[in-house]
């Protein structure tokens, strides 16, 4: 780690141990002309940390994030490279090499992840305890009913929705409720990575601001790392530790929040920092005309800050 | 030119759970009014009321009371009046993905509403028009891209397509409904770039509806902020974000994302 992320998190960030090592991984889709949908990505994972990882649809991330966790179907295939993960009590997993029974223990309860959309991947047909439930009784047989009830409704409790919703079904749910059920069930079984595709894209900003909030005092709480997906990076500079930069591929740049926003080095980061007017500062590349002559007598307010802006994007 | 006024507009849902039923106010006396030129934007969380507030302006909802004029006179009922009014106000919607008909070329999906709102014309007059829509939303061969079919475009370039559409009956009213939170970040603002100078050469009244505080401030002239069917605050953009007044406006402001703050937290 750089000298500039022990700044950001003076306590943690330096001694900061990976759970996750990601090594020159490529993956191609192996089409008619074969896709090269992610070219030799190497990333590390921080126990606790939350990794950004911004870039537009089809750089690439979420093809990672599959990869990450093996759920890539043919005609995606990993190419090159591995993935090492470290689990908290001190051996190490070659996530790669893993398969059959191994990899069901692996997925979910070392590595959960919520998928983009995940609100609307809840089963419509049934109660959202059943569906909680679910994934208790397959990774924890031993567990009794009565355990397996009490946990869901602290699962649910955990992530702000009462514990009463449980009999509800997803349609009873908003959109927001639903997402947090999402991110209780990735929580269900202790993960120590969460993977977090696009987890809050479909939510207004209200909800979402209080989804994050959620997810960082729990991180806090739990201690989980998250790989934070998003094309959103006014959101990723304020919740990511590090964030990395992805484009048709590849890790274009790979900083710390504060050196990525203040010293952008990569030219697309430039770019993609460049998309997002800022909400209280100047326009940037807005094309305004500003107001127009307005019919004398029209219920308006005209207002005079509203200045004849061109300039050109 | 048009200018439509909605004045003192409430939408009642009759909601039923078994015997009892209760009433939802989506839209709670809702006034304000579009003029040529001038855009202005209506945000507010989900559930604020703000998609109902479309769904009237395009006649897809009645209002329960209250009143929608176009330049000063109410709307008539009947499908002769209901086609003169959508010759006038026109809507983007949020998905280009699903706006835009598979099966149909992008040529095909121009021509109609041309054909409809301008009756007289000749198959070659079609053509030209669906032609100069296209290069009017930069999509450049403008034959070429008439003969694609949606999946062959971009998010973007989809959008393109919605615009030209809507903009196909020479309406004089926009309205925009989220129209670019589906597309990639980088292409965001060349399609409001667009909308604005499309709106500009037009003369068009343009209301903008997001939950994007920031594109919101940018893109309008002025800001209506909607909570639970009514509007809390209104104002000249930069008023409203910059010097919120009501708490709800600073709750949505606080929940924007907003690297400034994070970045006056970590130096």
């Amino acid at each position: 780690m750089t000298a500039a992320t022990q700044a950001v998190v003076p306590p943690a960030g330096t001694a900061r141990p990976p759970v996750l090592s990601i090594e020159g991984l490529s993956i191609t889709y192996q089409t008619a002309t074969p896709v090269h949908a992610v070219r030799d990505v190497s990333l590390e994972l921080g126990r606790g940390e939350v990794l950004g990882l911004a870039g537009e649809s089809g750089c690439g991330k979420s093809t990672l994030a599959y990869g990450v966790t093996r759920l890539l179907k043919p005609p995606a295939e990993v190419t090159a490279g591995s993935v090492e993960f470290h689990s908290r009590e001190g051996y190490a997993l070659d996530v790669m090499r893993m398969d059959g029974e191994e990899l069901r223990q692996f997925r979910w309860s070392k590595i959960s992840m919520v998928f983009q959309g995940a609100m609307n991947s809840l089963n419509p047909v049934k109660k959202v305890r059943d569906q909680l439930d679910d994934v208790l009784t397959t990774h924890r047989p031993g567990m009794s009913k009565a355990q397996r009830r009490v946990l869901c409704g602290e699962l649910l409790e955990r992530v702000g929705v009462d514990r009463n919703r449980l009999t509800a079904y997803p349609h009873e749910l908003s959109g927001g409720m639903r997402q947090r059920v999402m991110i209780a069930m990735a929580m269900a079984l202790d993960p120590q990575v969460m993977i977090m595709d696009e987890p809050t894209t479909a939510l207004d900003v209200v909800v979402q601001r209080e989804i994050l909030q959620e997810i960082a005092r729990l991180r806090d709480e739990l201690g989980f790392a998250v790989m934070f997906i998003t094309h959103d990076l006014p959101l990723l500079l304020e919740i990511s530790d590090r964030i990395a930069v992805m484009r048709e591929g590849r890790v274009v740049e790979l900083a710390d929040a504060l050196t990525l926003y203040t010293s952008p080095q990569h030219e697309y980061t430039r770019t993609l920092l460049s998309s997002f007017p800022s909400l209280t500062g100047e326009r940037g590349g807005f094309v305004r005309h500003g107001s127009r002559a307005v019919p004398a007598g029209a219920p308006t307010r005209h207002d005079a800050e509203h200045d004849t802006v061109e300039e050109r994007a | 030119m048009t200018t439509l006024e909605v004045r003192d507009v409430t939408k009642v849902y009759k909601l039923r759970s078994g015997f009892r039923s209760a009433d939802l106010r989506a839209v709670d006396g809702v006034s304000f009014a579009l003029e040529p030129g001038r855009t202005t934007a209506l945000v507010g969380q989900s559930g604020s009321g703000k998609s109902t507030v479309a769904k009237m302006l395009m006649h897809l909802e009645r209002p329960t009371s209250g009143r929608i004029l176009v330049d000063g006179a109410p709307v008539g009922r009947g499908r002769r009046a209901e086609v003169a009014y959508r010759r006038r106000v026109q809507m983007v919607f949020q998905d280009p993905f699903g706006s835009l008909n598979p099966y149909h070329s992008v040529g095909h999906h121009l021509e109609r509403p041309v054909r409809l709102h301008h009756p007289g014309l000749g198959d070659a007059e079609v053509r030209e028009r669906v032609l100069a829509l296209l290069r009017r939303v930069r999509l450049d061969p403008a034959e070429d891209y008439a003969q694609r079919r949606p999946h062959e475009l971009s998010g973007g370039q989809r959008q393109r397509v919605a615009i030209a559409r809507a903009l196909a009956p020479e309406p004089g009213i926009l309205v925009a409904d989220e129209p670019v939170s589906m597309l990639d970040v980088s292409i965001r603002l060349g399609v409001l770039n667009l909308l604005a100078s499309l709106q500009e050469e037009d003369d068009l009244g343009v209301l903008y509806i997001t939950h994007d505080l920031a594109t919101a401030r940018h893109f309008s002239d002025e800001i209506l902020v909607m909570h639970r069917g009514t509007i809390v605050e209104r104002g000249p953009a930069d008023d409203v974000i910059l010097r919120p007044q009501h708490d709800y406006t600073k709750t949505l402001r606080a929940a924007s994302p907003d690297p400034e703050r994070r970045l006056a937290e970590l130096s």
